[in-house]
């Protein structure tokens, strides 16, 4: 996708701090659009780029862990990246203009820059225990993968996606496994009520019961196994804790050089952060969401990619605001989970309920303009629809609610209809 | 040329794809807005979602993974996260069925 270029001719060297999901996509995307200067990208992982969201899922499930990788090492040496992997930033200089790293030889470097994009991603959010395990990178992955044995118990924490697919992995491995959720309900707040309800019962039906509301207070080792107190009284005997409760962004770089930071590094819709010469994107920005006008920062993999494009676009002075729908997907065992547009918003919901299983829940604002799409069903039959459902979202015309719950009417002829 | 029969005209609406599976090989099927056909292997060149379950518009097919996008005609891919063109196959319609060659 090359747009035309309108480089500014004083950027000549661009640094990205961050080798993931996003300040990869942002490197490759710089050269795309027709950026010909220095491209250095700084990761601390020392692994190449590899996409997160097969660890919670097909990785758990697979004899041989194999990661996967968004584009080669060849092609980032074809764009002339230069990539600087298992080094990690330690300070910005926004004075000076550099950045100083963890040399690989063990000292310290500084590199120069015009423009900075900090895509740092998030962190786990911690509980005050041990024995706790989290998954974020490869390394988590490996070390999940190995607590996973077809005749242990898994206590997990936090019915969030990450937790449920954990559970949904550890089970079609054999174990048992129980799941707690400090919440009233699971998927929390994005998730609407009918939808989090089925994807429950779908863990019931595979043996994995979700206690709710209830907490654990304390964790104990008894040999090779962990002793879980919960917050009912009840006590559990497991081989493994892991917990899937949130993640907070990576944000103390951008703190510790003065760069304005509140839940995320704050960005404006081009994603320039309070100094206009650096760029935060991916799951560490908060930007502003044209449609609801408040700040929202998303944990999602499209938005990763999404807000590269506008953060190179951005960098290189052609103007992009970032207005994509969220969009967000999730699988468990056989079954797809599929959200787009932000919730909260929605006046009112209409729920599709189709012939195959798949349950749409949509939400409408005070107009009848669709604001969020979530559903649930077999195989990847969520899909076709909340694709149409993001274009609903785009489009912001009325729409007719009885048309919207008659599985008999295709969301397709509505699009057409409302975008003819 | 070994031409295999896969479905009925009807069984694909405008603008849409299906799933046929010729001796275990996922192929999908295509139909156009202007209703002609397409055919091309069944799963996306990313990580291989089946691209069946996706949506088709403006002669392109959308994978329903991560949103890589395809020409239906010639199956060129259209950019990150999709990098690698997806093999499409010859495709006949004959007395209202659609014939599909794997060569
Ligand atoms: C287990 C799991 C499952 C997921 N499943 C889904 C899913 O199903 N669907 C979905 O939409 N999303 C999913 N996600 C979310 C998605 O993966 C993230 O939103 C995406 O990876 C964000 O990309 P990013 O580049 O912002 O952050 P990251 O990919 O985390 O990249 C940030 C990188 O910056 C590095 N870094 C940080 N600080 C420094 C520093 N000072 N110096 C050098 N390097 C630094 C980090 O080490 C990291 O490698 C999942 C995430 C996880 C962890
Ligand atoms: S599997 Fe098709 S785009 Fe990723």
């Amino acid at each position: 996708m090359s747009t035309s270029a309108d480089l500014s001719s004083d950027v000549r060297r661009i640094v990205v701090v961050g080798a993931g999901e996003c300040g990869t996509h942002a490197a490759m995307a710089l050269r795309d659009k027709g950026f010909d200067g220095e491209i250095t990208l700084i990761g601390r992982e020392s692994v190449h780029a590899y996409e997160r969201p097969p660890l919670s899922k097909g990785a758990l499930a697979v004899d041989e862990m194999a990661l996967v990788h968004p584009w080669t090492p060849e092609q980032l040496a074809q764009a002339h990246i230069d990539l600087r992997l298992g080094v990690e930033v330690m300070g910005i200089d926004l004075e000076a203009g550099t950045v100083t790293t963890t040399a690989d030889a063990g000292g310290e470097e500084e590199i120069p820059w015009d423009r900075l994009l900090l895509a740092l991603g998030s962190d786990p959010r911690r509980l005050q225990l041990d024995e706790v395990t989290y998954l974020r990178t490869h390394e988590d992955a490996e070390a999940l993968r190995a607590l996973l044995h077809p005749d242990g118990h898994l206590l997990v924490v936090g019915a969030g996606f990450i937790g449920l697919e954990i559970a949904a992995g550890a089970r079609e491995r054999g174990m048992d496994v129980t799941v707690v959720e400090a919440g009233s309900r699971a998927l929390g707040r994005i998730v609407p009520e009918e939808v989090a309800a089925q994807v429950v019962a779908l863990h019931e039906a595979h043996g994995v019961p979700l206690r709710v509301a209830t907490t654990v207070t304390g964790l104990r080792r008894e040999g090779d196994r962990v002793r879980a107190v919960l917050s009912d009284g009840d006590e559990l005997l497991v081989d493994a804790v892991v917990a899937g409760i949130g993640a907070t962004p990576t944000t103390a770089l951008a703190e510790a050089a003065g760069l304005l930071v509140d839940d995320g590094i704050v960005v404006d819709e081009a994603l320039r952060t309070s100094d206009p010469r650096v760029f935060a994107a991916g799951d560490c920005a908060s930007f502003p969401d044209a449609r609801s006008g408040g700040r929202v920062r998303l944990e999602s993999w499209r938005n990763a990619h999404d807000q590269a494009e506008t953060a190179a676009a951005s960098m290189l002075g052609q103007t992009e605001a970032h207005v994509a729908v969220p969009w967000f997907w999730s699988d468990q065992y056989d079954q797809m989970l599929s959200v787009a547009g932000l919730p909260g918003t929605g006046e009112r919901a209409v729920l599709r309920h189709r012939d195959d299983g798949v349950l749409l829940h949509l939400g409408l604002d005070a107009q009848d303009r669709l604001v969020h799409a979530a559903a649930v069903g077999p195989g990847a039959g969520v899909a076709k629809d909340i694709r149409v459902a993001e274009k609903l979202i785009a489009a912001a015309v009325p729409l007719d609610p009885a048309q919207l719950e008659d599985p008999g009417v295709p969301l397709r002829s509505i699009l057409k209809a409302a975008t003819a | 040329m070994s031409w295999t029969r896969v479905c009925e005209v009807d069984d694909v609406e405008e603008e849409d794809v299906i799933g046929v599976s010729i001796d275990g090989r996922d192929i999908a099927v295509y139909r156009a807005e202007d209703g002609s056909f397409y055919a091309s292997e069944g799963h996306c060149t990313h990580e291989r979602m089946l691209l069946c379950e996706g949506l088709v518009m403006d002669g392109i097919i959308e994978c329903p993974k991560h949103n890589g996008r395809f020409r239906i005609t010639d199956g060129k891919a259209m950019g990150a996260p999709v990098t690698v063109d997806l093999r499409t196959h010859p495709v006949k319609v004959e007395d209202g069925e659609v014939h599909v060659d794997l060569g």
